[in-house]
């Protein structure tokens, strides 16, 4: 078991790697003196000498890699342009409203698609389950900025209902700030899952413990809960992970439509402006993010499925 | 006993515990609709052991599901009835049948390893099918236990907590069987229990059937394709061909005086049961029909050394060779022109 | 299922291949509505030029956010520019960069799952592993930093979506190669001299080619979101050229005096992506149902 675990973390480590050295070799790749490049036109050259120094750009170039990778690990990302301040202060900063934005999206689609899920699995066929189906790939299809702009624009400026940017103050005014931008980022996430779901179901439905629990008179939702569910459910972890980076994309566009205060609306501003540090601290944090995400959901796998731990 | 009978004459002498009357299934395909089951009839009486035979295809399976109501969704009776305790299954409600499920009847399935829930522990399994029946959980504990350590499970108390794959093959069908005679059934289904097993654990196993069959009193009806095992174990015996049933009688009659000519081949063909030297072992030549458009007249005739005209045009009706034996076939009937 | 499958495909390969899967897809009521969709999308962008009534970039050829109107099929923006003309126009840019940079994936994807099916195995890992972490990293981040490198053109969007995409077509390229690489007329082929363009051409493209197509179709939702999505972000395609996407954004801005320009830049995207996600999803269960699993 201790070997899936430490196989896993390595290949978690080894993808980080690579990310990271596509960045580095992305930014080594921009004609001219990475140091200005990085720090963009707006860099006096105190700041830029200061940095050339810490690069260790007079450096050969293995020596700058390890240099590189020493100051990631060491968290230093960098500073702020504009505001000197760390970037790795900004990201942290940052960081929470995004992580709040997708576990929601992930809680609520999660309670809305299993449960669809199933119930399009049991009626297979149905008017129900052909709506859904149809729904679900509408939903998986229509970009999130759009779904996001039309809810705004139904939900908080035509009716009224919820308000439409900001991230709000306090626990209330934070949780019906959540509710516009947690609903677009997990809609087409229900889509999705709940047609995995379904396809899970009947697949399992079919198979010959269902029908010996069936043998034995089992109620079908008895039948559903114990003996179909669990095995369904399985799946659906590992795809969480796997959908890690499809709603941190939903997530961007969601924040900036939203203006509320995050990862995303950081991002881009960053990129509007050419503060490269930020750019380059926010893509790592996100890459980290997302190998931790799929790492946990693996984990979480293992650990839901006797059979795994078993041969472990 | 003669399926076919009325069911009042049937009733007036003693009840049988389970009797398929004239069962007609077809299952809705891509291809077309399949004829799997046309005019079934058997009968099984309480404390009986009844043998289904034939080959893969024959539709043995297909009865068994039948009678316990677990077909897939594109299956559908087209005509019959199965009464069991006297009342008709088929025309039951869901509900109702389901109640009889794990109650008065249960089953034993083909393969063990994925009849048993992978991901929910014997122990919780257990309880789970006790649903029908009173107690704790302590107590329902205690019955399984009991039951597992009855069918030859090492150690019951502590690996009941286990989960299916910690247990050999041969266990786990052990474990199935505890599950289902210890609902105590009046009737038990055993759908070629031992077919996944290898020589020396189907041994054991009919040797364990037997013994709870005695000591609990349930009827079994036990399909299989395995001759020796059906001629150690049961009562009387069906045969089945391409979705009817050819003949019927008891062990001793189907194995030494079979009458209908499939019977006979089956038996040639067994090879538990050739005696002298031989490199090439006897097969029936031919293929099994399609039932989707099966052969008018008698449902062998393709195959059949012996047919003749009569055998295209006319479905045989059974006819009997001795008064609890009876086959399909024209070559019986002593009214029939000679063969020629 | 899969003797049905069969014997449609005995049937169509009597009758046509071209009438067989037309019919299929008749049967298939949200493909067929997909395909309609594609076709009237694809005819709108080639035709744009004969469809438009204002010049798309003509400033003030009306009012500034005026409603839809019959002079205005979808009123203007807030530079007073005929909107419909910008949608329709808008069209070809979506069009232009699926068509290029899909293109380019392809060409690429098929060279590099060459490479990884016929190479020695350290390459073929090398490559997987590539593979898996292009494909399954947030594609906005990626553009995003792109983006910042290279600023923001039309250039650097389809160069973000070629990149995103090459994983995809190349997996199934190399997968499809190495299942050959080990068959045995493939070794019988090369001890009779045969080269890697007849190989390649007549043992690995007609069994590539209907997954590929099947996963292009897919894509181009895709690549319109990623091109709508940038450009909506201001990164995308430079004004004053019109993108759905700058068309969302503009109207964005005005969306408390005037919805008709948002609502108006939003449904080219929604039609489009949908019908290609329907025509799509109806081509991959015509042609193989497996790779609902595999995808």
């Amino acid at each position: 078991m201790w070997l899936y675990v430490l196989k896993r973390i390595v290949l978690a480590a080894a993808i980080t790697v690579i990310a990271v050295t596509l960045l580095f070799v992305m930014i080594q790749a921009v004609p001219g003196d990475p140091a200005a490049v990085l720090l963009g036109p707006r860099a006096t050259p105190e700041l830029r000498a200061e940095l050339h120094e810490r690069m260790g750009l007079d450096q050969p170039l293995p020596m700058q890699v390890v240099m590189f990778f020493g100051g990631l690990l060491q968290g230093d990302l960098g500073f702020d342009v504009f505001t000197q301040r760390p970037v790795r202060s900004i990201v942290f900063e940052q960081l929470p409203y995004t992580i709040a934005l997708i576990l929601t999206a992930i809680a609520w689609s999660v309670l809305v698609a299993v449960p669809l899920g199933c119930y399009s699995a049991m009626r297979r066929n149905s008017v129900i389950d052909k709506v859904v189906g149809v729904m679900a790939v509408a939903t998986i299809a229509i970009p999130s900025f759009v779904m996001a702009i039309y809810a705004l624009l139904i939900f908080a400026v035509w009716l009224n209902w919820l308000p439409a940017i900001g991230a709000g103050s306090g626990f209330w005014g934070g949780v019906t700030h959540l509710i516009l931008p947690a609903f677009v980022v997990g809609i087409g996430w229900v889509g999705y899952l709940s047609r995995i779901v379904r396809a899970s179901m009947l697949e399992i439905l079919g198979e010959n413990h269902v029908r010996m629990a069936r043998s034995f008179g089992l109620s079908e939702g008895r039948i559903v809960a114990r003996y179909a569910l669990p095995l369904a459910i399985l799946p659906t972890v590992t795809i969480l992970g796997v959908g890690m980076a499809h709603l941190l994309s939903a997530a961007v566009f969601v924040e900036v439509v939203f203006a509320r205060p995050g990862i995303g609306t950081l991002i881009v501003q960053a990129v509007d402006s050419r503060n490269y540090p930020i750019v380059m601290g926010t893509v790592l944090a996100t890459t980290v993010l997302f190998v931790v995400s799929t790492t946990i959901a693996d984990f979480v796998n293992a650990a839901l499925d006797p059979r795994i731990r078993g041969d472990l | 006993m003669r399926p076919g009978e009325p069911a009042q004459q049937v009733a007036s002498s003693r009840p049988s515990l389970l009797e398929v009357v004239d069962l007609d299934l077809a299952f809705q395909t891509p291809r077309g609709r399949v004829l799997a089951l046309r005019d079934v009839s058997l009968a099984v009486q309480p404390g009986e052991i009844v043998g289904v035979v034939g080959e893969s295809g024959s539709g043995k399976s297909t009865l068994a599901y039948t009678v316990m109501g677990l077909l897939a969704e594109n299956a559908e009776v087209t005509g019959g009835a199965i009464p069991f305790e006297g009342r008709d299954l088929l025309s039951m409600t869901a509900e109702k049948r389901r109640r009889l499920l794990g109650n008065r009847m249960s089953m034993i399935f083909q393969d063990p390893t994925t009849a048993l829930n992978p991901v929910r522990s014997i122990e919780k399994q257990m309880i789970d099918i006790q649903h029908h029946q009173g107690g704790s959980r302590r107590e329902k504990r205690r019955r399984a236990i009991e039951m597992l350590e009855r069918v030859g499970i090492p150690d019951p108390q502590s690996r009941i907590g286990g989960y299916a794959h910690e247990f050999s093959g041969g266990m786990r069908q052990r474990i199935c069987i505890a599950m289902a005679l210890l609902v105590k059934p009046a009737l038990l289904i055993a759908d070629e229990p031992t077919t996944a097993l290898d020589a020396t654990l189907e041994v054991q196993i009919i040797h364990l059937l037997k013994d709870l069959q005695r000591e609990i009193g349930c009827s079994i009806i036990f399909v299989s394709h395995h001759l020796g095992t059906v001629a150690e174990l049961c009562d009387r015996v069906a045969v089945m061909y391409a979705g009817e049933m050819v003949e019927y009688g008891t062990v001793r009659q189907i194995f030494h005086h079979p009458g209908h000519p499939y019977t006979k081949a089956l038996l040639e063909c067994d090879p538990g049961r050739i005696r002298t030297k031989t490199r090439v072992l006897p097969t029936i030549p031919g293929e099994v029909p399609n039932l989707v458009e099966p052969p008018s007249g008698c449902i062998f005739r393709e195959r059949c050394p012996h047919s003749f005209d009569r055998c295209v045009t006319e479905v045989p009706a059974p006819r009997d060779l001795a008064p609890t034996q009876w086959a399909r076939c024209h070559l019986l009937d002593d009214a029939a022109e000679a063969p020629a | 299922m899969a003797e049905g499958t069969h014997a449609i495909a005995i049937e169509e390969a009597r009758s046509g291949a071209l009438t067989g899967f037309a019919r299929r897809l008749a049967r298939n009521p949200l493909g067929l509505f997909g395909a309609v969709l594609v076709v009237l999308m694809v005819a709108s962008a080639v035709f744009a030029d004969l469809i438009v009534p204002y010049d798309p970039t003509q400033i003030m050829v009306g009012p500034r956010l005026a409603p839809p109107s019959l002079e205005f099929l979808m009123g203007t923006d807030q530079l007073g520019r005929d909107v419909f003309s910008r949608v329709i126009t808008g069209g070809q840019v979506a069009l232009l960069v699926s068509a290029t940079a899909l293109g380019t994936a392809l060409s690429v994807g098929l060279l590099l799952g060459l490479v990884a099916g016929f190479g020695p195995p350290w390459l073929d890992n090398a490559l997987l592993l590539l593979f898996d972490t292009i494909r399954s990293f947030p594609v906005i981040i990626f553009a995003l930093a792109v983006v910042t490198l290279l600023g923001p053109s039309l250039a650097s969007v389809i160069f973000v979506v070629a990149v995103t995409t090459v994983p995809i077509y190349a997996r199934v390229v190399r997968t499809q190669t190495h299942a050959l690489r080990n068959s045995e007329f493939i070794t019988a082929e090369r001890a009779m001299g045969a080269g890697v363009p007849r190989i390649l051409g007549i043992h690995i493209l007609p069994n590539v080619i209907g997954p590929l197509l099947i996963l292009v179709s897919m894509d181009v939702p895709l690549v319109i979101t990623l091109e709508a999505g940038l450009s909506f972000l201001g990164m995308g395609v430079r004004p004053p050229t019109p993108s759905w996407g700058t068309i969302l954004n503009d109207g964005y801005g005005y969306i408390n005096q005037s919805v008709w320009p948002v609502v108006s830049g939003g449904i080219p995207i929604v039609l489009t992506t949908l019908g290609f996600t329907f025509l799509g999803e109806a081509l991959r269960d015509i042609f193989d149902p497996k790779l609902r699993k595999e995808l």
